[in-house]
């Protein structure tokens, strides 16, 4: 019985990332290599870059990627032929094409709308006088909330 | 007989949180003093009950009762002890118990230590609270009860996921429900207030300490699971942009804002309406992450519990509170004009640009996050958007926030001089410029990620000592230093906190080193200026899992540092393999050693890491979780001093 789970144990063992027969011998390309993994998807993953998977199916692409650069491809291409095979699932860091604008230019339009609305209510607070202030607190309120400032 | 006892008390606590959402509202409403004071012996009660119910299901788990569903479906007889206790928050139907159980906690606590507020506030308060824990008792009650029997119970049971079964993981999730949950307190302060009609200094007093709490406790449950991730997952990530993770990050983040927004409504009267909805919109990020992990809509290492009824449930409580809370938002809003008055330069507009920064880099993460979902459902794109948009689209936002903190934080109120303030800064600025250039000339060719993040964490660092000195007066001495109000202390530390994770992230991804090679047992081999021998490679057996487990010794210079031990786990009940990395802490750089398969020669393929300043981020942020308990521990925080007297005074009942 043991011995049975033993084996079954090493069956179910996975397999960890990058492995050492698919380091490419020149480090240069090795490198490149690594960097666009970290960009891909494993398709079968949840959320995982091809560099950090263990799945069999990420392991392929890794081998995949590296087959392309030693072809000779810059990694423009390298990453077009594998979104040409797997779609732009397969791109962790989406394009800036079409309606991915709107995902890349989000924070920089609401950075742009805060700060106008942050500013002109810094404007308006700077030039308001101090004489028109009605204060809306009775007197009785104002000693209370002196009291608990106070502490 | 326990387990019907605790269910029965869960839909007790039910009961009397509907009795409690509404009489005390009424009461506040017509002035009726014994309606209002019926929320706090209602809310103490609640919380008895709900612990109660707690407390027999974390005895189901720990007598292993196999005839209740979610322990069959989560334990197992050989399992440790205290994975058998944290194994009832480690399930949909557990952790929503924990989860209500918190919102009672936090009533209660509004009701025991509420004494300063104002009755019709903290009637109001008290509703809103219990009306919160409606929704969930009845989402618990309805769509997942914990208390499920089984008609034939099994012998044993299927055993926890094994990459929960970790100390560090079996307090992640009480610490990021107390934060999320205790959002909840901001929110009802706010929804009460917004009833009341009214907010002013002593408003932003009395939810400051909430949301503070709620603040500490969110940085220290995401900073466990962060943890957790590192040393668990087998290479080393800290942090994966995965949707679960965004949905704590982000009202980690806006909790961090209404933090800073409430300061200017206590000491200002100013920025009063944009606070409220910062409170309403914070728990709302809490309630869309609830939704997120539980509703299957985005896939996640974390979802568990995917069930599309469960999650148009939250949806529609998601939809009544935040929905509600906004349409009484709009109706009332005009009646909280600002009173302060301030300069463009004063520390008024430094917390506004504070919150602008984290309120877009919080939207810059929402977006991220529901892009692919958008992107499917409007543009029929199927596409992903991970770590390395979040990378580029988010840490420009923590760059800027970086530089401005301690010119921001040095500045006076109403009206300062930007001159003045970066004058009484030069000293940090020169010191943390020499730093990051001295480091880039050392690095030579790497990423200029470490000497950025190296300036912006000195910046902050030193920013924030020149800060506390000046606080001490002209000619300054150290006795007045120890003597500074608990509050100016938690603001340095947590700044230095934040300076410290941020320089310790740029640190890591910058210089950290990898190697990964096929090694014979008995020859060593060298990573940077390491060399590392393994020794042998055993097989193991532990409680519920059997262990493959190399020795490997470290050496520098040729004296042993280490022997490290990494392990690969199989748990055969839960049918699942983990890799457990052994990891050598130091201060300055971890050692992180992973052991993988036996190749046919013989070899092992051994990963090894050498992290630079790892623990620096988790470091950070205890620092900055001392700093928010250093402010909290503040004196003029504590309501009760002010209830004393008020209660002298009496308020008279109408």
């Amino acid at each position: 019985m043991k011995r049975l789970v033993l084996i079954l144990m090493i069956a179910a063992t996975p397999l960890l990332a990058v492995q050492p027969d698919e380091v490419l011998d020149d480090p240069v390309l090795e490198e490149r290599a690594r960097d666009l993994s970290t960009g891909l998807r494993c398709l079968v993953c949840r959320n995982e870059s091809i560099d950090e998977s263990n799945a069999d199916l990420a392991r392929d692409l890794r081998l995949l990627v590296r087959e392309r650069l030693v072809a000779g491809d810059t990694d423009e291409e390298a990453i077009e032929f594998i979104v040409d095979r797997y779609g732009e699932y397969v791109l962790l860091k989406p394009t800036t094409s079409g309606s991915n604008l709107l995902l890349w230019l989000a924070g920089p339009i609401m950075l742009l709308i805060a700060a106008i609305v942050g500013w002109s209510f810094l404007r308006s607070r700077s030039a308001k006088q101090v004489s028109g202030n009605v204060d809306a607190l009775s007197d009785d309120e104002k000693e209370r909330l002196r009291q608990i400032l106070e502490d | 007989m326990i387990t019907e006892l605790g269910h029965f008390a869960l839909i007790l606590a039910f009961f009397v949180a509907i009795v409690q959402s509404a009489v005390p509202l009424i009461g506040a409403a017509k002035r009726w003093t014994g309606w209002m004071v019926f929320a706090e012996p209602a809310a103490i009660s609640q919380f008895i009950l709900t612990a109660f119910a707690f407390g027999a299901l974390v005895w189901a788990f720990v007598t292993s009762d196999f005839s209740l569903r979610i322990v069959v479906e989560n334990s197992h007889s050989a399992k440790p002890m205290l994975y058998k206790i944290s194994g009832t928050w480690g399930n949909h139907e557990g952790s929503m118990l924990l989860w209500v159980l918190i919102v009672a906690l936090f009533g209660a606590m509004a009701a025991i230590f509420g004494g300063g507020l104002p009755p019709t506030l903290k009637a109001r308060v008290l509703s809103v609270q219990a009306a919160i824990g409606v929704a969930f008792f009845a989402f618990i009650l309805f769509t997942s009860n914990p208390f499920d029997r089984l008609v034939v119970a099994p012998f044993d049971g299927r055993d926890l996921n094994p990459l929960l079964q970790d100390p560090g993981l079996a307090f992640h999730p009480p610490f990021l429900y107390l934060g999320y949950v205790g959002l909840s307190m901001a929110f009802s302060f706010a929804v009460a207030a917004l009833i009341e009609g009214r907010i002013d200094a002593a408003w932003g007093r009395w939810v400051r300490p909430w949301t503070l709490a709620a603040w500490i406790f969110l940085t220290i449950g995401i900073a466990l699971g962060s943890w957790w991730a590192y040393y668990e997952l087998g290479w080393g990530g800290f942090w994966f942009w995965d949707p679960v993770e965004n949905a704590s990050f982000m009202p980690w983040l806006l909790a961090a804002a209404l933090l800073h927004s409430a300061i200017v409504v206590e000491k200002r009267e100013a920025l009063k309406s944009w606070t409220i909805l910062l409170a309403i919109i914070a728990f709302g990020f809490s309630l869309i992450g609830t939704f997120i992990v539980r509703s299957g809509l985005l896939t996640s290492v974390h979802a568990f519990a995917n069930d599309p009824e469960r999650g148009v449930f939250i949806l529609f409580i998601l939809v009544i509170f935040i929905g509600g809370a906004l349409t009484l938002f709009a109706a009332r809003a005009q009646a909280m004009e600002a009173k302060g008055v301030f300069g463009m330069v004063s520390r008024e507009s430094a917390l506004i640009l504070n919150n602008i920064l984290l309120a877009v880099s919080c939207f810059v993460v929402f977006v991220g996050t529901m892009w692919p979902m958008v992107a499917e459902m409007a543009f029929d794109r199927k596409l992903s958007v991970g770590a390395p948009f979040f990378n580029s689209a988010f840490t420009p936002f923590m760059i800027a926030l970086g530089i401005a903190l301690p010119i921001g934080a040095i500045l006076p109120w109403k009206r300062g001089k930007l001159g003045r303030a970066a004058w009484s800064l030069r000293y940090a600025f020169i010191l943390a410029v020499a730093l990051a250039l001295l480091v880039w000339v050392m690095q030579t060719g790497r990423s200029a990620m470490g000497p950025i993040g190296l300036f912006l964490g000195a910046w902050i660092t030193f920013g924030a000592i020149v800060d506390l000195w000046s606080r001490t007066g002209r000619n300054g001495s150290f006795k007045r230093l120890l003597r500074l109000p608990g509050a100016d202390w938690g603001k340095a530390v947590a700044h230095t906190g934040l300076g410290v994770t941020m320089f310790a992230i740029a640190g890591l991804t910058a210089w950290e080193v990898e190697d990964i090679r096929v090694v014979q047992p008995g020859q060593p081999f060298e990573v940077g200026q390491y060399t590392l021998t393994l020794q042998d490679v055993k097989r193991v057996q532990g409680p519920n899992y059997f262990s493959t487990m190399a020795d490997i010794v470290a050496e520098k210079d040729g004296r042993p540092i280490a022997t490290l031990h990494p392990e690969k786990r199989d748990y055969p009940v839960a049918r699942m393999p983990t890799t457990e990395a052994a990891i050598d802490y130091r201060f300055l750089r971890d050692l992180y050693v992973v052991i993988g398969d036996q190749q046919a020669d013989g070899g092992w393929v051994v990963r090894t890491y050498i992290k630079p300043l790892a623990n620096w981020i988790w470091g950070g942020c205890i620092l900055m979780a001392l700093g928010g308990v250093l402010s909290l521990s503040d004196r003029r925080f504590r309501v009760a001093a002010g209830a004393r007297k008020s209660t002298a005074s009496g308020v008279p009942a109408e």
